[in-house]
């Protein structure tokens, strides 16, 4: 029976404006939102129609953040059947180098035979969580996938290639792979079987010990595009604007 | 003085043994009601053996009376005129036959009194209702096998009734006819059409014997085809009389028409969710029993006109048929001690299209002349589909918006204030300051960009006429009602406890919303806040209150030639007609009514959450068809609508028919702001 | 530790990715900085000749039958070697799903700090753009080896293209692999060609439904263009994988690329950066497509697409 680990992590959210901090090397996290990473959504939704469609465990683990526990129990919802947080000094935000140990400490406890995670995060300085996980767990790693299946000690997987190309891979259990998109879009929970979950399954906790954040570079200065860089605005309503854009479309000749 | 003949000339003797006709006569009615009975309990039983408990016993006297106004005097059935005065004439012309028979019958055994005038009058009234009876039938013949509208069953079941009927009616009238044709009374006059008939049997010359044996003949298959009908009465299209009116007994009194009731609950507390026909309950159960097929709610319905798979009528009727094609199994499977295998109503027998085309616009509800909740029970399935997981990629995005943002447009909370940025003064917080109106402004009229500049008008207005309002800001979230209909009730509940967290921390003396989805919800389903209810008023009803106290006064008159729409929301569910024509008029417009105004009004296609969802194959959109009628009227250039979401929905349609020269779309604050 | 910029060059089914050349062009603002050289990194099999037009000071070439398509076990071990053994200032990947599957893991087994999705080079420092391309966050490099994934849009793939490097070939070993390829599933057949097109209507997020595509078709009707989309559009199923512009869709370069709801995040910006004129309809001020585009406008999409179909037929 397959054991599905599934790492996740909060991500900004970028509908919200994103603000520096003062020390000018960091987002402001008083200002953010943080949401699910959509990636781990797919790489949680693919765990679970693997275990659908040929049974085995889900184990979902994530760093104790605030919300997290709401993601925890959405994924319990859909048919996690174990649910891990991982107990730490996450809230100041931490880098993939250091996320990566403390998921591959706990790794050691669950077992797992394979290890689906979000190919990247919208915030990843340092790399993404993936390929270190792997490399601490001495598993091999293929990222961008979307779609697999298992045959025996292997995992046949659809990597995408730009241009709309697909490399089917073989790849031996067990391994660690970033996923892209699952098979089919993450499902919808109703929040009262979210809030039911709340009252019925229990998160494990799992201490991340200090976080050892070795690996990623110290950064400088963080700051938004400048504005120099921005399109040249055109004004006026809708009407206004349509009449311009047709003068534009003469003038670089594709009219 | 004249008396009435009862049994005339009927034989005490046959076969030889003495027997009284009225021992023949009540021996038969008595078996026949026996058995009419048992067939009638054997349907009515498996309502409560397969649905689940509802309680509908409470407050007798409102029930009753609207078993009387519904049932007996049918003021709904009467609403569409031609075919309720059909309805009606047979209706009550059998009511009138049976008070007759039953007089008749008094009359023999226990006192004495129909003679002389008591009699004539007797006479003349049962057949002047034969003659009545005669035109009903007529008019039924007419629709049915003529006219054939497209919303009634054409089945036999209804040929074989209205037979039935008509037989009975002509076996009474011959063996009167016969009667009277032998003994030609003085007063033969009173029973008019009698005599009439007896003309016929006096011309031809035929002997009294021959008269009087084709009487007992006509007088046996007169009984006959009586008993036989009330035999049949459970399992055929005649059911109507007794369930209907029963449905109209048991119909929702314990809340308004705009609050929807919370999921049911199993005896330990746990949620049930409709998915098969146990989930229903047996009040559910018995609207589909009660459907007299009559399929006003497929004519009143916009997601059937716009050729979406929902038609109203089938829905209730495919939960009439699973009914008798599964209830045995289901009953039989209780009594062995579960119901696993229950077969799936949801997805199998209705399928999950149906039920996302609906737009909970109410229509179907407010013409059912026996009153089914079609709309309670479609967001009841909903709900079990919401819980499953299976909704739509499009309502998926929009839920989920709703649960991080607490708006449908997957924009900030920090967004929903934008429209108000150049504001002068700034509108007052009223999570800060107290203030007399709390406008509750509404995901659309604060996101929609194409909206921005009718919520910039209603702010305008508020202070121009020196209102004391004031905004929750980022304390608002979506008011839920959609959320509720799309059947996402813990949704729902989050919202509304979010937004009552923002209300009970801001003094004010009645909210205020443009959005009659925003204002139902919050008037009928939020909870009171402890002292009392919130007092929720729509701007209409606001700014025509204004008007009426001359705090808001107008400077211009329009003298717009102008049609208004009446929001579902508005109209149909909370009776609000009057306010916003008066306030439309008061701005100096001409209100020219579509033909479907005011609680005929015809959705627009947005409600109950299909603003959220994709929109599928479909031959109209409903919005296309409302502006096309509107465009219809003379003169008028003006669809006013008292609703942001009908602002969106009609200015795509008026694009989409390529009627921009024809007809421009007006919130009715542009109407009020012009006119300032 | 010498001063060198090693590059990682990538090439799928005998072509060598754009990507490729503006990490040499990235490579080469970095190594005037650190004084060293420039070094592509070629794995391949019988794939030497593809190590010709590169701006780079020379190529090593690792050569080995297993190395002919790409395996993130074989990349990761013949370059392990080469990396510890060299010890150069920095190698760059591509921040794609080639370099991705190897830079991670060279960073942990060797040790050595890793920077991602760095747009350009600029006075020395590494410039990274992140949150969908609203962040910029500016680093040093390491006082050891760097490991660096490259996004697009900093250099025209141009600027890492001319010369003949001389080439090195260096011994690679790959055994015992845990991932192979089994075979490429080739890309559905296109209806339109939308990298030969001239004129490309793009939609994202923004076109809210399906039915509001035909919007756009008609505008690309009227241009004598195509409808092509960023992914949501195409994981909605509403229009098909080849439209797909982006990192793991189309590359296009037209003459107008009119992006419509897009909001410009990189993965996106990756397929189109190179598009001659760009202009962007958001009602999101702050989209980063206004950040790459020529001109902008700030309305609701809907009501412009209505407006230009009416000046189109006019004009």
């Amino acid at each position: 029976m397959t054991h599905i680990m599934v790492p996740v992590k909060l991500v900004p959210d970028l509908v919200e404006e994103l603000e520096i901090a003062e020390s000018g090397t960091a987002l402001d996290m008083a200002w953010l939102r943080l949401i699910i990473n959509e990636f781990d959504d797919h790489a949680i939704e693919q765990a679970i129609l693997l275990k659908e469609r040929s049974g085995g465990e889900v184990t979902v683990i994530a760093p104790d953040q605030e919300g997290m526990d709401d993601v925890l129990f959405t994924a319990a919802a859909k048919g996690a059947d174990r649910i891990i947080k991982l107990i730490g000094d996450f809230e100041e935000g931490t880098n993939n180098h250091a996320l990566a140990r403390a998921f591959a400490n706990a790794a050691k406890e669950v077992g797992p035979d394979l290890i689906l995670t979000g190919v990247q995060g919208n915030d990843d300085l340092d790399g993404s969580v993936g390929p270190y996980l792997a490399e601490y767990l001495g598993m091999a790693y293929v990222g961008y996938v979307a779609g697999l299946s298992l045959e025996g000690d292997k995992a046949i997987v659809q990597k995408e290639y730009p241009g709309g190309l697909i490399a089917e891979m073989e790849v031996t259990l067990p391994a660690v792979l970033g996923i892209q998109a699952a098979e089919e879009p993450p499902r919808y929970v109703a929040v009262s079987k979210v809030r039911q979950m709340m009252k019925e399954a229990s998160i494990d906790e799992a201490d991340a010990g200090d976080l050892d954040t070795s690996g990623g570079l110290e950064i400088n200065s963080m700051y938004l595009p400048e504005a120099a860089e921005r399109a040249e605005m055109l004004e006026g309503d809708e009407e206004e604007i349509a009449t311009k854009l047709v003068e534009i479309f003469k003038e670089i000749g594709v009219m | 003085m004249p008396e009435r003949a009862h049994y005339w000339e009927i034989p005490h003797v046959w076969f030889g043994v003495e027997i009284e006709p009225f021992v023949i006569v009540y021996t038969i009615m008595f078996a026949s009601a026996l058995i009419m009975l048992y067939r009638f309990y054997r349907v009515a039983s498996v309502w409560w053996k397969v649905g689940r408990a509802e309680r509908r016993w409470d407050k007798l006297h409102i029930r009753l009376w609207n078993f009387i106004k519904y049932g007996i005097v049918q003021t709904k059935v009467l609403k569409d005129r031609i075919p309720g005065t059909m309805h009606v004439i047979i209706a009550w012309a059998y009511f009138i036959f049976f008070l007759g028979t039953a007089l008749a019958t008094i009359d023999d055994h226990w006192f004495k009194f129909l003679e002389g005038n008591v009699l004539v009058a007797y006479k003349f009234i049962l057949d002047i209702f034969t003659i009545i009876f005669f035109v009903g039938a007529g008019m039924a013949i007419y629709r049915r096998y003529f006219q054939k509208p497209k919303r009634l069953t054409l089945d036999p079941g209804f040929t074989r009734t209205l037979v039935m009927i008509t037989v009975i009616v002509i076996g009474g009238l011959l063996t009167e006819s016969f009667r009277l044709a032998v003994d030609q009374p003085a007063m033969a006059w009173s029973s008019p059409a009698g005599w009439v008939v007896a003309q016929l049997w006096i011309a031809m010359g035929a002997s009294d014997t021959t008269l009087i044996n084709w009487h007992l003949g006509v007088w046996l298959f007169h009984l006959v085809t009586v008993a036989g009908t009330i035999i049949s009465l459970p399992v055929g299209t005649l059911l109507h009389g007794l369930t209907g009116p029963l449905n109209m007994f048991f119909s929702k009194l314990d809340r308004p028409f705009g609050e929807l009731a919370p999921i049911a609950l199993t005896a330990d507390g746990g949620q049930i969710y409709t998915s098969k026909l146990s989930d229903l309950s047996w009040k559910q159960l018995l609207d589909g029993d009660a459907c007299t097929e009559c399929g006003r709610c497929q004519d009143a319905c916009p997601a059937f006109a716009a050729g979406t798979p929902l038609n109203p009528k089938e829905l209730i009727l495919g939960i009439r048929d699973a009914l008798r094609s599964d209830a045995a199994a289901i009953i039989a499977a209780a009594v062995m001690g579960g119901n696993g295998d229950a077969p799936a109503l949801v997805g199998e027998k209705i399928e999950e299209e149906v039920l996302w085309s609906c737009t909970t616009c109410g229509a179907c509800v407010g013409v059912c002349p026996v009153l089914i909740e079609h709309v309670d029970t479609i967001v009841d399935m909903r709900r079990h589909l919401v819980i499953e997981g299976a909704v739509d990629a499009e309502l998926q995005t929009a839920l989920s918006n709703l649960g991080r943002y607490g708006n449908s447009f997957g924009k900030s909370d920090r967004m929903r204030t934008r429209w108000a940025k150049g504001v002068e003064p700034k509108i007052k917080d009223a999570g800060r300051e107290e203030v007399e109106y709390l406008w509750f402004v509404g995901d659309y009229a604060s996101y929609s960009p194409t909206l921005s500049d009718i919520t910039l008008k209603t702010a305008a207005v508020f202070q121009k006429t020196e209102l004391d309002f004031g905004i929750l800001y980022k304390g608002e979230n979506h008011s839920g009602n959609d959320v509720r209909r799309v059947g996402e009730e813990g949704l729902f509940e989050m919202l509304m406890e979010k937004n009552l967290k923002a209300l009970s921390r801001s003094k004010f003396g009645a909210i205020v919303t443009t959005d009659p989805h925003t204002y139902n919800t919050l008037k009928h389903e939020y909870p009171s806040n402890g002292n009392g209810e919130w007092k929720v008023l729509h701007y209409s009803e606001l700014l025509d209150q204004m008007i009426a106290s001359g705090q808001l006064k107008f400077s211009k008159k329009l003298g717009y030639k102008v049609t208004y729409h009446d929001p579902c929301y508005l109209g149909r569910y909370n009776g609000i007609y009057d306010a916003p024509r008066r306030v439309i008029e008061a701005t100096g417009c001409e209100i020219v009514e579509m033909p479907r105004n005011r609680d005929q009004g015809f959705c627009c296609g947005a409600g109950g959450g299909r603003i959220w969802m994709e929109e599928g194959e479909i031959e109209q959109r409903p919005s296309e068809s409302r502006i096309n009628e509107a465009v219809s009227l003379d003169g008028v250039d003006t669809f006013i609508v008292a609703c942001p979401k009908d602002v969106t929905m009609y200015a795509d349609a008026v694009k989409t028919t390529g009627q921009e020269d024809q007809i421009v779309v007006k919130d009715l604050i542009e109407l009020v702001h012009e006119a300032l | 530790m010498n001063n060198d910029i090693y590059v990682v060059i990538e090439h799928v089914r005998e072509q060598v990715a754009d990507i490729s050349y503006i990490m040499l062009a990235a490579a080469h603002d970095l190594a005037q900085e650190t004084g060293g050289e420039v070094v592509g990194v070629l794995l391949g099999n019988d794939a030497q000749a593809l190590a010709d037009n590169m701006v780079a000071d020379k190529v090593l070439y690792g050569d080995d039958p297993a190395l002919a398509e790409f395996s993130s076990d074989a990349y990761t071990k013949a370059l392990a070697g080469l990396i510890s053994e060299n010890e150069p200032r920095a190698v760059f990947f591509g921040s794609t799903t080639i370099g991705t599957d190897v830079a991670g893991v060279l960073s942990a087994r060797l040790d050595f700090p890793m920077v991602s999705s760095c747009l350009k080079i600029a006075d020395g420092k590494v410039v990274s753009q992140i949150c969908g391309g609203k962040i910029m966050a500016e680093s040093e490099l390491a006082d050891m080896t760097t490991i660096i994934t490259v996004i697009p849009g900093g250099y025209k793939p141009e600027e890492g293209q001319g010369g003949s490097p001389e080439v090195t070939p260096v011994s690679v070993n790959v055994a015992d692999l845990k991932v192979t390829l089994r075979e490429y599933i080739e890309p559905e057949v296109a209806d339109v060609d939308i990298t030969t097109e001239n004129v490309l209507i793009a939609i994202g997020r923004g076109i809210q439904t399906e039915d509001n595509i035909e919007l756009a078709e008609e505008l690309a009707e009227l241009m004598d263009g195509a409808v092509c989309a960023s992914r949501p559009v195409v994981d909605q199923g509403w229009l098909p994988t080849p439209r797909m512009v982006g990192k793991s869709g189309q590359l296009v370069k037209p003459k107008l690329y009119l992006a419509l709801g897009i909001s410009g995040a990189p993965e996106h910006v990756e397929g189109m950066a190179d598009a001659e004129n760009i202009i962007a309809v958001n009602i999101d001020p702050g989209a980063p497509i206004f950040d790459i585009a020529k001109y902008g406008a700030e309305v609701d999409l809907f009501d412009l697409i209505d407006c230009l179909l009416e000046a189109l037929e006019d004009a």
